[in-house]
C-alpha cells in the first residue's frame, strides 16, 4: 500500500470539494433547518385545546368541579372551556372537530357524591391525536385527584375538617414556560449533527461517487497501479474529512442556536471531535460499502430518503431507543448513526466525560474496520 | 520475458463474452514496437473491448495478450506500469486544472515530486496547454481535452500509449491537431501506439498497420497500402465530355479494362481495374471522334472499399446500425 497514491486520491476529492462550497452548504443547511423547525415544532407545551362542559346536575358539587377546572385552565392554559347545556350538542360538536374531548357531569353526580357511591364524570375524547390525548388525560388525572383529595374517604359526603393541601401540579409546567422550546432543540441537536454528517457521505461519498463513475472519471486512474485498497481508503478518508467539517459546524452553530453550555469547553471540544471522526468515517465507509457495485447515478438519489429514514429515525435521535418495539431496536444496534447520537447527547446534554463515550468510539472503529473490508472484498478492480 | 522478439504486444486468441454476446471473438495480432497501429471499426466492432482487455480494465474470458513483456491476467500491475491509456470516455476532472490533473495522475503512477516538475510543464508545452495549464478542464473547448488526456497518459512516460477513438467528435483542425500529436509522439523513441477509429482517413494517414475489425472478429491486417492493393481493381475515373455522340457510353464501355459506365449529373463514371490505362484509351478514343474533354480524374482504392470488400459492408453503412452512440454498457 503506497500512502501517496491514498493522498492522491484524497487531494483530487479535497480540490474538488473546496471549489464548490455547495456541498458543503446544502449538507448543513438541511440539518440546520430540521433542528429549528423540529426544534421549534415539538418542543411546545400544547395549548387552548377546547374541551366542552355538559353540567347535568346543576349542583354545588358539580359547581366546585367546573371551578376545579377553571383553577386548572388559568395556570398553563392547556385547555380551553365551553359551556354546553345538551350532551347531545357536546357530542356534535366533538364528532366535527369543534371540541376535543367533553366533560359530562350526568344529573345524579352531587346525589351519588353523598351516598358516597362512586360519583362519576365521564370524559369523552377525540383519541385521533395522541399527542393531544395524552396532554388531556394528564389534566384530568390530576383534577380527579384534586377532587378526591378534597373528600374524607371515611365519611361519605363530609368534607374533611383541613382539606389536604391543595397540590398545584402545575407550577412545574410554569417554570418550562419560561425557556419553551430550548429543551426539546438540545434534545435534537445530536441527532441533526449526525445527520450532517450523513449527508456529506451521501453527496459526497455516494452521489459524486456514482456520478464520477458514470462520467467515466474512474476509468482514468482504474488504468494506473492503484490498488483497490488505496482507491477505496482515499475515497472514505476525504468523504470522512467533509463530514468532520459539516459536523464541526453543525455542533457549533447548532450548539449556540440550542444554547448549550460551555460550548468552547477545550476538553469537551476533544472528546467532540473523537465521536465526529469516528462517525465520519464510520458513515463514509458504511455508504462506500452501499454503493461499491451501483453505477446508476439515479440509484443513491432515490435511496436518501430511505436511508435518512431508516438511519436518522431508529437512532434515538428524536425519541429515545427504550420507546422501541425489538425488529426497531435491532435496526438501532446495526446504525452507526445510534452510536454517534449516544456519544453525542452524552456530551452536550450531560457534559458526560470520556467513559461515556469511549464505547460509541470504539464501536463506530470497530464498524469502520468491518465496513471497509467489506468494500475492498466487493470493490471491482475492472470493468 | 518479452525480449526475443520486438513485439510491444501480443495478443492470442482473446476472447470477450457478454452473456451469450460475443464482443471479441478469439482475436490475435502482435504490435510492433515503435509503430502506429489502428483497430479501424464500425460502432459495436468490439474495439473497445479489445482494448480494455490489453490494459487490464476487463478480464479476458479466455486468450492471452502480453503487453511490454507483461501479462495482463497474472502481472496487470507490471501492465498499468508500462502503459499509458486515453480511454474512449474523457476521464480528466473537470472540475480541476490541467496542472492539477495532471499531478494527481502522475502522483497515482508514483512520480516524485522533483519529476512531476520537470515532465508536467514540458508535456503541457508539448500539448500547446501551457498557457492553459491553471484553467479548469471543464472550460476547455473539444479540441483541449484529448490533447490533455494525452499529456496525462504519458506522465509517468509510458513504453506504449492505447488512444480510443483519440478525435471522435472533433472538428477538422483539431483532429490534424491531434494527429501531428501522435505522429510528433511517434518520432519520440520507442513509443508504441494502438489507436482505434472509425475514420478511414485517419487510420491511412496515421497509423502503419491497421486490423480491421468488424463484429468482434479482425477481418483484415496490414499496412494501409498492401491493404489497399489487396482489393481487386475498383478504380473509378470521372469524366466531362463536350458533345459526346449518341452511343457515346456505348463505345466507353468497350475500352480496355472497363467494367461499367453511368452518368450522373453530366459527369460519366467508369469503373475500371485499371484507372491510367483507361484514362489513356479515353482519350484516344476522344481525339478519334472530336469529343471535348473537360475533365477527367482517377480515383484509386480507398480504405473504405477495403473495408468493404473485407466485410462486406461500407462502413457509413455499418456506423449507421449502431448510429445512436450509447456508451451506457461501458460502465456496468
Ligand atoms: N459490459 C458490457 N456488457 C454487455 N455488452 C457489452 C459490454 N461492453 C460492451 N458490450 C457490447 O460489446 C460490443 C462491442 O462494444 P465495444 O464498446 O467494444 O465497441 P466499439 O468498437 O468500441 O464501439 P464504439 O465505436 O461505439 O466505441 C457492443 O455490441 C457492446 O454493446
Ligand atoms: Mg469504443
Amino acid at each position: 500500500m503506497k500512502f501517496q497514491r491514498i493522498f492522491a486520491i484524497i487531494e483530487r476529492d479535497m480540490r474538488k470539494f473546496f471549489r464548490s462550497p455547495a456541498l458543503m452548504m446544502s449538507s448543513m443547511i438541511f440539518p440546520l433547518m430540521q433542528l429549528i423547525v423540529l426544534g421549534y415544532a415539538f418542543g411546545g407545551k400544547i395549548k387552548g385545546i377546547k374541551i366542552a362542559v355538559v353540567d347535568e346536575d346543576r349542583s354545588a358539587a358539580s359547581r366546585d368541579v367546573r371551578q376545579r377546572f377553571d383553577a386548572i385552565v388559568a395556570g398553563p392554559q392547556t385547555m380551553k372551556i365551553e359551556d354546553y347545556n345538551s350532551l347531545s350538542d357536546a357530542e356534535t360538536d366533538l364528532r366535527t372537530g369543534f371540541v376535543r374531548a367533553v366533560v359530562y357531569i350526568p344529573v345524579d353526580f352531587s346525589r351519588r357524591m353523598e351516598e358516597g357511591n362512586r360519583p362519576r364524570i365521564a370524559f369523552i375524547e377525540d383519541n385521533t391525536d395522541n399527542f393531544v390525548t395524552s396532554e388531556l388525560l394528564t389534566r384530568m388525572q390530576s383534577l380527579v385527584q384534586d377532587i378526591n383529595q378534597g373528600l374524607n374517604p371515611f365519611q361519605p359526603g363530609q368534607r374533611l375538617a383541613v382539606a389536604a393541601p391543595r397540590l398545584n401540579p402545575l407550577v412545574d409546567l410554569q417554570i418550562v414556560e419560561v425557556y419553551p422550546y430550548i429543551e426539546y432543540i438540545k434534545y435534537l441537536l445530536s441527532g441533526s449533527i449526525a445527520m450532517s454528517i450523513f449527508i456529506v457521505a451521501m453527496i459526497g461519498g455516494g452521489i459524486t461517487f456514482i456520478d464520477d463513475k458514470s462520467r467515466g472519471l474512474h476509468e482514468g486512474y482504474l488504468v494506473t497501479p492503484i490498488k483497490k485498497s488505496e482507491l477505496i481508503l482515499g475515497l472514505i478518508f476525504s468523504g470522512a474529512f467533509k463530514g468532520l467539517m459539516a459536523g464541526t459546524t453543525i455542533t457549533l452553530i447548532g450548539g449556540l442556536i440550542a444554547g448549550i453550555s460551555r460550548l468552547w469547553d477545550p476538553v469537551r471540544l476533544v472528546y467532540l471531535g473523537m465521536v465526529l471522526t469516528t462517525t465520519s468515517v464510520a458513515m463514509l465507509s458504511f455508504m462506500f460499502l452501499l454503493m461499491v457495485r451501483v453505477s446508476d447515478p439515479l440509484v443513491p438519489r432515490a435511496i436518501f430518503g430511505v436511508l435518512n429514514t431508516l438511519l436518522y429515525f431508529p437512532s434515538g435521535a428524536i425519541y429515545p431507543i427504550e420507546g422501541f418495539p425489538v425488529w426497531l431496536r435491532w435496526i438501532s444496534y446495526i446504525d452507526p448513526f445510534t452510536y454517534a447520537v449516544h456519544g453525542l447527547k452524552a456530551l452536550l446534554l450531560k457534559d458526560a466525560g470520556f467513559q461515556a463515550i469511549y464505547s460509541d468510539v470504539l464501536i463506530l472503529i470497530g464498524f469502520s474496520v468491518v465496513l471497509v473490508g467489506l468494500s475492498v472484498a466487493f470493490f471491482r478492480r475492472q470493468i | 520475458m518479452n525480449t526475443e522478439n520486438n513485439n510491444a504486444i501480443e495478443v492470442i486468441k482473446l476472447k470477450k463474452q457478454f452473456g451469450d454476446f460475443v464482443a471479441v471473438n478469439e482475436v490475435s495480432f502482435s504490435v510492433h514496437t515503435g509503430e502506429i497501429f489502428g483497430l479501424l471499426g464500425p460502432n459495436g466492432a468490439g474495439k473497445t473491448t479489445l482494448i480494455r482487455m490489453m490494459t487490464t480494465l476487463t478480464p479476458p474470458t479466455s486468450g492471452k495478450a502480453v503487453v511490454g513483456g507483461h501479462d495482463v491476467v497474472s502481472d496487470a500491475d507490471g501492465v498499468r506500469h508500462a502503459i499509458g491509456v486515453i480511454p474512449q470516455a474523457l476521464t480528466s476532472d473537470p472540475e480541476l486544472t490541467a496542472r492539477e490533473n495532471m499531478a494527481i495522475h502522475a502522483k497515482l503512477y508514483g512520480l516524485t515530486s522533483a519529476e512531476r516538475q520537470r515532465l508536467i510543464p514540458s508535456l503541457l508545452e508539448s500539448v500547446g496547454l501551457t498557457e492553459f495549464a491553471d484553467k479548469l478542464v471543464g472550460s476547455f473547448s473539444g479540441g483541449m481535452r484529448p490533447r490533455l488526456e494525452i499529456a496525462r497518459g504519458l506522465v509517468h512516460s509510458p513504453k506504449i500509449l492505447f488512444l480510443d477513438e483519440p478525435t471522435t467528435g472533433l472538428d477538422p483542425v483539431s483532429r490534424t491537431a491531434v494527429w501531428e500529436m501522435i505522429n510528433k509522439l511517434k518520432e519520440s523513441a520507442g513509443l508504441t501506439i494502438l489507436l482505434t477509429t472509425h475514420y478511414m482517413d485517419e487510420a491511412d494517414r496515421l497509423c502503419d498497420r491497421i486490423a480491421i475489425v468488424d463484429h468482434g472478429l479482425l477481418a483484415a491486417l496490414d499496412t494501409p497500402t498492401r491493404l489497399k492493393d489487396s482489393v481487386p481493381g475498383t478504380d473509378i475515373v470521372k469524366a466531362e465530355f463536350d458533345n459526346p455522340p449518341a452511343n457515346w457510353n456505348a463505345a466507353l464501355e468497350k475500352l480496355d479494362g472497363v467494367s461499367t459506365v453511368t452518368a450522373q449529373d453530366g459527369v460519366t463514371h467508369i469503373a475500371s481495374n485499371s484507372g491510367p490505362l483507361t484514362v489513356g484509351a479515353l482519350m484516344d478514343l476522344a481525339r478519334e471522334h472530336h469529343v471535348g474533354v473537360r475533365r477527367v480524374s482517377v480515383q484509386g482504392t480507398t480504405l473504405d472499399d477495403v473495408f468493404l470488400y473485407y466485410t462486406g459492408r461500407q462502413l457509413r453503412e455499418a456506423a449507421s446500425e449502431t448510429l445512436r452512440r450509447d456508451l451506457s454498457h461501458l460502465y456496468k
